[in-house]
């Protein structure tokens, strides 16, 4: 069993769904019935498979587990090079629980073009595992650029309104950044002659400049990506227009694949230029936190809300992957985890009565608590672990990046806290709007609670946050090798640095 | 025996190409219109037969006194030519029937056209080139003006062939310049001249620009590209087709044998030049595309655009360059293969339509036909996983190695600027309501199996492009034995 690729298989599967269901002919009804089923199969299967990995996942282990290594374009020195460790492990698995939960909110949401969605989300699932997975940096860009083409077509197809806006503005945004990465992915071949990481992390070793260059090209990429002040302004546009399930798998997944990336390349990659370049980091994550914060304040639009929010809430995780402490590192990946739970909850509840009333316009409810008591438990729920209550999942990311960051920094500590109150301020003050106060408006009077169905959705998310605020040890511990190597090589290399600038 | 026909053999291929192209024409003539289809067929399997004459078996080496040569980089650019010329005279079919200009004379020129370009890929002389380019030249403007009662495909063919006389113009007065400085129009007496310290010459230097300029023409490189928007709108579509591929890759090919043959020891020269007009290419072929709507000129800009980034890897000058020129070449005429072969598919009403808007909507009156179309646009558009991000990638790996970080940085950003309109015809065709009238159901036919063959290549080429680089590493091994 354990000579079984797991991660190809993991990758993969989704793309044979896909296929499947490219294939499937006949009457409309029965082609959306069967796109339907064999979706939510393959990812479900893909996802109970993936868990083995947690399973059988060594929690001892700082390097790579499960490596799976084929040459790919040997002519380019390129390989197919998979291998997750504790960083990665939980991305691959958020990753596949997530969709099989977009693909049960969209059931019965998406109603034209049924078998080209579920053939995008599945590429899409492929795309994402693929991308956490990879070892290699060429296979690395690939994954992560092809999850544009699914995306942009989710966006594009069956968003809202100004869809075709935000899936052009996400496109282009996102392929800008990432092209200059491209070229320092070429800058890093031709300084050790392949583009497999572990090689690369071995033995690249550059010159100052070029380190910054390079870091700065890789910075544009993820920066675009995670998305930082103030490059994050595609964010609110492709949320908005995007469809339920589209908004759960941006926030949920494709936000975390910046932070992950400066985990996994930049800091690794580039040390000296990461130190020089921290305060810069600090910088854009304050105003991220504390600007976006006010911002969503005076929001119309509940999904434009929680968007501005997960800006926010990404501004915590760069400044704990850059305060290269083990509390900070730990607790930007937990705070990733955490949020995209949470935020992908959230989307889902928006999704929740987006479908019934078909607006996202905060004004246009109020008083909900009156005829969906479930629903009011759910959205509150959420907006708490959002908030950070201790308990849930939130808190435990935030004091973690706190934690680090007052180690490193007082003043950088001091000013991200501010955003425990201003996120407390607009959480709250979403949810008094639309679950409490009078129920007048006529067009609320006969909405439904939430079905079977929906409940099916949200009891795994809620019993998953529960589950990672009052024993985060269980995911926490998996990490803290791979997340202490980070640490320590990171020091040793500024700490080699130093010495080589004082020699004569 | 005659001096200089010891190794006639290598030509073999030209040869039996000529032949055949004469045979033929004989029997049209004899034959009159009647001969049409078969003349057009036969024309395509003669092309395919010629292609594997090339390798059956291969052999290298020069003959006719080292007018002519042959090597892996020279047979696999004239396989590329040969294959895209033959599947554009069957692509042609359907379009000249309806247009009720289906004469046995197409087929024979684009043949004619082809062996100048075979002639001129082989070229290892300055006359040999202007020949074989004329041969070329000529017969494509021609097919340019086919269509004879048509305004535009008139138009199209005396604009082409104005201009390209100009461009021919240049390249003679460059190559007089050269012969007076160098003392012989051979490019081994060129090399010898300027190992021995002509290269210096100032004379040397203003014919190497002339040349150049007179081969970007051919290639339709920026500040040179002036003719290629018109001609492509008004040439009838499957000479449009022929034009975005055979003679591209043909002149790209001598572009790279003569300044990576003769013209090496002026390489700081050069690189200049084609890095200037690389630079332009890219950049004028993503802004001017933006706001077309008539898809053939939009490829045409397109066209200008790739052509820029295969000059970046002819201006890297490395081996790894030239791989990078071949690879990028074959995975472009696939693409663009594709591309054609759908447009000739767009009709409605049993009527050609070339708009951009004419595709709204085709998701969902023709999905097959549509995600063909996605599958070539996001290729070009050069986003990975699909085989156009593989030409890139090759591309910017030669232009970095070679230390052009500035050109790279620019390229980059100008194939952000051309995804923009790539993703437009995608959004057109996926986002946009389909209009009263959806486009005709696309017949079976050679159009069609185009399209799902270069489909299916791509997606072959994206998850497995080592083949492709092997041959690519292979054809640049004849410039550096």
């Amino acid at each position: 069993m354990s000579s079984w690729p797991i991660l190809s298989l993991i990758t993969f599967l989704p793309l044979v769904g896909a296929l499947f269901c490219l294939i499937v002919n006949g009457p409309k009804e029965a082609v959306d019935r069967n796109c339907r089923s064999v979706a939510i199969v393959t990812t479900t299967v893909t996802f109970l498979i993936s868990l083995l990995l947690w399973v059988r996942f060594d929690p001892t282990k700082a390097g790579f587990q499960f490596e799976e290594k084929i040459a790919w374009v040997p002519a380019l020195n390129i390989g197919y090079h998979a291998g997750i460790d504790g960083i990665s492990l939980f991305f691959v698995l958020l990753s596949t629980l997530l969709t099989p939960i977009c693909i049960l909110a969209s059931w019965e949401s998406i109603k034209v073009r049924v078998k080209e969605y579920m053939i995008a989300f599945l590429v899409l699932e492929t795309f994402m595992v693929g991308m956490f997975c990879a070892l290699d940096l060429a296979l690395f860009y690939v994954f992560f650029e092809g999850v544009l083409i699914p995306m942009f077509l989710i966006i594009g197809v069956w968003g809202g309104k100004r869809r075709v806006y935000a899936a052009f503005k996400f496109f282009l945004y996102t392929l800008l950044g990432s092209v200059l990465m491209l070229l320092a992915i070429i800058a890093v071949y031709w300084q050790v002659g392949t583009t497999d990481l572990p090689t690369a992390m071995e033995k690249l070793n550059l010159p100052f400049t070029w380190q910054c260059w390079l870091w700065l090209a890789f910075f544009a990429s993820f920066a675009v990506k995670v998305p930082m002040w103030p490059v994050h302004t595609w964010l609110p546009d492709a949320h908005v227009e995007a469809p339920t399930a589209g908004s759960v798998i941006l926030a949920g997944v494709l936000l975390k694949m910046g932070g992950y990336g400066f985990l996994r390349f930049s800091i690794p990659l580039f040390p000296e230029a990461t130190q020089y370049f921290a305060p810069l980091v600090f910088g854009l994550s304050l105003v991220a936190v504390i600007y976006t914060s006010l911002v969503a304040l005076v929001q119309e639009d509940m999904k434009k809300l929680i968007a501005y929010s997960s800006v926010a809430h990404m501004g915590f995780v760069t400044i704990g992957a850059f305060v290269m402490n083990m509390q900070g590192v730990q607790g930007s990946i937990f705070q990733m985890l955490s949020h995209g739970i949470v935020s992908a909850a959230l989307f889902l509840c928006v999704g929740v009565v987006y479908d019934r009333m078909h607006t996202r316009e905060i004004a246009a409810y109020g008083g909900l608590v009156h005829r969906m008591p479930r629903y009011a438990f759910t959205f509150l729920f959420f907006t708490l672990a959002s908030v950070g209550l201790p308990g849930l999942s939130g808190f435990v990311g935030e004091f973690l990046v706190l934690l680090g960051a007052f180690k490193a920094n007082t003043w950088v500590a001091f000013l991200a806290a501010t955003s425990l109150i201003l996120g407390a301020a607009y959480a709250l003050w979403l949810y008094r709007k639309i679950i409490f106060g009078e129920l007048s408006k006529d067009s609320l009077k006969g909405i439904l609670d939430m079905n079977k169905r929906e409940i099916a959705i949200f009891l795994p998310l809620i019993l998953l946050t529960i589950w990672m605020g009052v024993y985060p040890n269980s995911f926490l511990d998996p990490m803290a090798p791979a997340v202490d190597k980070l640490v320590g090589d990171y020091q040793a290399a500024l700490k080699l640095a130093r010495t080589a600038a004082l020699a004569p | 025996m005659i001096v200089g026909l010891e190794n006639w053999t290598l030509a073999r291929p030209e040869l039996f190409l000529a032949a055949a192209t004469a045979l033929l024409l004989i029997y049209g003539v004899v034959r009159g219109e009647i001969a049409t289809p078969f003349v057009s067929a036969a024309t395509s399997v003669a092309l395919l037969v010629t292609a594997a004459l090339l390798f059956l078996p291969y052999r290298e080496g020069t003959a006719f006194s080292s007018l002519f040569i042959v090597d892996r980089l020279t047979a696999t650019m004239k396989a590329l030519v040969l294959v895209g010329s033959a599947l554009a005279i069957l692509m042609s079919r359907a379009y000249f029937e309806q247009a009720r200009a289906w004469r046995f004379e197409y087929p024979l020129v684009v043949a004619l056209a082809t062996l100048g370009m075979m002639l001129m890929i082989s070229a290892n002389d300055l006359m040999a080139l202007y020949v074989g380019l004329e041969l070329q030249s000529l017969a494509l403007y021609v097919i340019a003006a086919f269509q004879r009662d048509s305004v535009r495909s008139t138009e199209a063919g005396i604009k082409y062939f104005v201009l390209g006389s100009v461009a021919s113009c240049m390249l003679l007065f460059g190559s007089s310049l050269i012969y007076g400085f160098c003392g012989g129009t051979a490019f081994v007496q060129i090399s010898g001249a300027l190992a021995d310290g002509r290269a210096t010459e100032i004379g040397v230097i203003i014919g190497l620009v002339f040349v150049v300029a007179g081969l970007a023409f051919k290639v339709s490189a920026v500040p040179f590209h002036m003719w290629t928007p018109d001609v492509y709108e008004g040439a009838p579509t499957p000479v449009t087709a022929l034009f975005a591929v055979a003679p591209k890759i043909a002149a790209m090919s001598l572009l790279v044998s003569v300044l990576m043959g003769p013209f090496k020891p002026l390489f700081a020269q050069w690189q200049q030049i084609i890095v200037v007009a690389s630079v332009f290419s890219m950049a004028l072929g993503a802004f001017a595309a933006l706001r077309q709507q008539n898809i053939k000129r939009l490829m045409a800009y397109s066209s200008i655009g790739n052509v820029g980034y295969v000059l970046l890897g002819v201006a890297s000058g490395s081996e790894k360059g030239i791989q990078a020129v071949v690879f990028y070449l074959a995975i472009y005429m696939v693409m663009t293969l594709g591309v054609f072969a759908t447009i000739l598919m767009m009709k409605r009403r049993n009527i050609m339509v070339e708009q951009v808007s004419d595709l709204a909507g085709l998701a969902r009156s023709q999905p097959m036909m549509a995600l063909g179309m996605l599958i070539f646009m996001f290729s070009l558009a050069g986003i990975p996983p699909l085989a156009g991000f593989w030409g890139k990638l090759y591309i910017f790996m030669a232009a970095v190695e070679a230390k052009l970080f500035v050109p790279a940085v620019l390229g980059v950003l100008a194939s952000v600027v051309a995804s923009y309109y790539y993703l437009r015809i995608v959004k057109v065709m996926y986002f946009d309501e389909p209009p009263g009238e959806a486009i005709d159901r696309p017949a079976f036919g050679v159009n069609r199996a185009v399209a799902l063959v270069a489909a299916f290549l791509i997606a072959v080429f994206s998850l497995a492009p080592q083949p492709l680089s092997l041959i690519a590493e292979a054809a640049a091994k004849g410039l550096f034995p």
